[in-house]
């Protein structure tokens, strides 16, 4: 008999379980399907990985390190805390992983311009990058208040060549950019690329992103091992869509021994109804060509997502992970916004490492846990990105937090 | 014979093409979209759509999204919307009703239920846009089952290869949706509509409808020169948003229908 593995999806119509799938207009169905087709020849294709393990060294600066933080071990007194410095890629974060990837298929496939949609930012700025390295003309969808709070990124991507286009539908965040990325690429589908940031969307794109972003835990299992010769008790990441988290997920998904832990941004509070956690407070639902975990309300309406960190705020979650959760393979737990700010200040102070908002949601769940945990317990976290871009939003928030006190 | 297959029968008796006309239910309000509604046949529309508001219209462009906003500002939900189908129907019965939408909403409210309460509501046929014959097993295959049409889009980038698969889960009419694009965009060319029409027929015996970027009584002429249908929905939409009161909106659409309805029955004399 042999066990079953978790690391097979998704099957022939592109479903973990009953998520994931292909709910797109007929538009684009041809073009997904060829992308599909293209994406499973690139993936054998020696020519194509040889590239990408080009441009993940030298361009990205892969490996990234496996770093042992050793004051935040000594502060929480547990688990022995080691952190994946995804923040340390070119750009800051771990979504160039994933944008490189894309771009050599958008090549292969003949197509020269590229559309994406963004949050905080830094898959817009990871997009314009790979769009400048190889000469392609770059779009960008941002809501314009994720433009309010990441001014530097969107000056970044103007920068590097990209045209920032504003969405004001809705309440102008990653949901509503999404949206008008897709109305982009339905009209523009001949010439166009869709690159998407994470691993959500129809088929082929959550698996397309998955094994992109799956270079995160292939290199934290070799470093581990290196390090202390065994498998890490626990990895804990955040989620918005969930490409940060499944890459550093699925390559540990069939080893039992591994917990894994995934940090939704539970915003003001799940019970408020003012956070971004759709699986802790949502429905499994049909949006932006998967179904999975949805905020939405009795009628299937999509509800506002809120978090303080704008790449975790968004209504759903990539398929796969809501396969997941449904499975209990993965964990995934809440964390506020104030939770993820103590957290940030932590690795501040002690480490010297300034975290994104993003990742500071998996430092709190790890925060949270260390101390009860033995000495010799092994917990990655996945440092998804640098906190540069955060800078304005901490600042008002710790302002707000004074003038409350004075 | 479903109320469909007879209007479409009537039509290719009395050699005319089809008026299908689109709006929101529950825009700008419930009565005013339940007026709208009612006028329609009267006023020339020979196959009605109304669409399920839907807070994400991913494939429709600014007019219908606004309608969208408009409707769930007015708490539209899809109880109301399968009342107004009940209420519609108790005044004609000979109107065929195609429900348009995403699948969400669908979902959120059950698919067996949903399939039942619109097929008891009067509810001829379904278009919904982001469920592709890849997942024909979802609503498509039981609303058959249960007697519900389920109307196909097909577009410009449906290749040969594709269309028969897109076209077997087809029944009522197929909209061919003649640019790549969101609703109420640019127009495709009278060459390409009729190109376009000749490849489709040449799969199936099915009704053609043509939509996207028809806006006037003139341009629906020329199309209904070529296909078995004209739909209209981003322009008689924007009657609703342009309209200064709820009376004047419906009396816009109607206006406006009725124009339409000039164009395209006067269109192959």
């Amino acid at each position: 008999m042999t066990e079953t593995s978790y690391r097979t999806g998704p099957d022939e119509k592109g479903l973990f379980g009953q998520f994931g799938g292909q709910f797109v207009a007929e538009t684009l169905m041809p073009l997904i399907n060829a992308l599909a087709a293209e994406y499973e020849k690139a993936k054998s294709d020696p020519a194509f990985l040889e590239e990408l393990a080009y441009f993940q060294r030298d361009y990205i600066g892969r490996a990234s390190p496996l770093y042992f933080a050793e004051r935040l071990t000594a502060h929480f007194g547990g688990a022995k805390i080691f952190l994946k410095r995804e923040d340390l890629n070119h750009t800051g974060a771990h979504k160039i992983n994933n944008c490189i990837g894309q771009i050599l298929l958008a090549r292969r496939m003949g197509k020269q311009r590229i559309i994406a949609e963004t949050g905080a930012g830094m898959h817009g700025v990871a997009t314009a990058t790979v769009a400048a390295r190889f000469g392609m003309q770059c779009v960008v969808y941002m809501g314009t208040t994720d433009i309010d709070r990441q001014q530097a990124n969107v000056f970044r991507m103007k920068l590097l060549g990209a045209e920032v286009i504003p969405v004001v539908a809705g309440t102008g965040t990653l949901k509503d950019a999404m949206n008008e990325a897709l109305r982009d690429w339905v009209t523009n589908v001949e010439t166009t690329f869709y690159l998407i940031g994470t691993a959500a969307g129809p088929h082929p794109y959550p698996a397309m992103v998955r094994d992109f972003q799956s270079v995160i835990g292939n290199e934290v299992r070799a470093q581990i091992l290196e390090k202390e010769g065994r498998l890490p008790d626990s990895l804990v990441a955040c989620i918005g869509g969930g490409s940060n988290a499944i890459g550093l997920f699925h390559p540990f998904l069939d080893d039992a021994s591994v917990q894994i832990v995934g940090v939704e941004a539970a915003g003001h509070g799940i019970d408020t109804g003012k956070h971004a956690a759709s699986m802790a407070g949502g429905a499994p639902g049909v949006l932006h060509g998967n179904r999975t975990f949805l905020l939405q309300d009795e009628d299937g309406q999509i509800t506002d997502a809120h978090s303080i960190s704008a790449g975790l705020d968004y209504p759903g979650v990539g398929p796969e992970h809501a396969w997941l959760h449904e499975i209990k393979r993965v964990e995934y737990v809440p964390i506020t916004d104030h939770e993820a700010l103590q957290a940030f200040h932590h690795c501040c102070r002690l480490e010297g490492i300034i975290p994104a908002l993003e990742s500071s949601h998996a430092l709190a769940e790890a925060f949270k846990r260390a101390p009860k945990l033995p000495k010799d317990h092994l917990m990655v976290i996945n440092l998804s990105g640098r906190g540069d871009k955060d800078m304005q939003t901490v600042m008002h928030h710790m302002q707000d937090k004074l003038e409350k006190h004075a | 014979m479903s109320r469909l297959q007879r209007r479409f029968a009537e039509l290719k008796q009395a050699n005319r093409a089809a008026l299908v006309t689109f709006v929101t239910a529950g825009d700008p309000d419930y009565a005013a979209s339940l007026a709208i509604l009612k006028g329609l046949p009267e006023a020339g529309a020979d196959v009605i759509e109304l669409g399920m508001p839907f807070t994400d219209p991913m494939a429709d462009g600014p007019a219908i999204q606004l309608a969208n906003i408009r409707a769930l500002g007015g708490k539209q939900n899809m109880v109301k919307t399968l009342q107004m189908v009940r209420e519609f129907r108790t005044g004609n019965q000979d109107t065929p009703l195609v429900l348009m939408g995403y699948y969400n909403p669908i979902y959120a409210y059950g698919v067996a239920r949903f399939i039942a309460d619109a097929k008891a509501a009067g509810v001829d046929g379904l278009i919904v846009v982001d469920l592709p014959p890849e997942h024909n097993d979802e609503l498509c295959d039981p609303a058959q089952a249960a007697g519900l049409d389920f109307i196909r889009l097909t577009t410009p980038t449906t290749d040969d290869q594709r269309l028969p698969v897109v076209l077997a889960g087809s029944s009522g009419f197929v909209y061919y949706v003649s640019v790549a694009g969101v609703t109420g965009a640019g127009a495709a060319t009278l060459a390409h509509v009729e190109q376009a029409v000749a490849r489709l027929r040449r799969h199936t015996d099915l009704p053609v409808c043509i939509g996207f970027g028809i806006r006037s009584p003139e341009h629906a002429a020329s199309v209904a020169r070529l296909a078995d249908g004209v739909v209209v929905g981003s322009a008689l939409v924007d009657r609703i948003a342009k309209a200064a009161s709820k009376e004047q909106a419906v009396g816009d659409v109607l206006g406006l229908c009725r124009e339409l309805a000039e164009g395209v029955r006067g269109a192959r004399r």
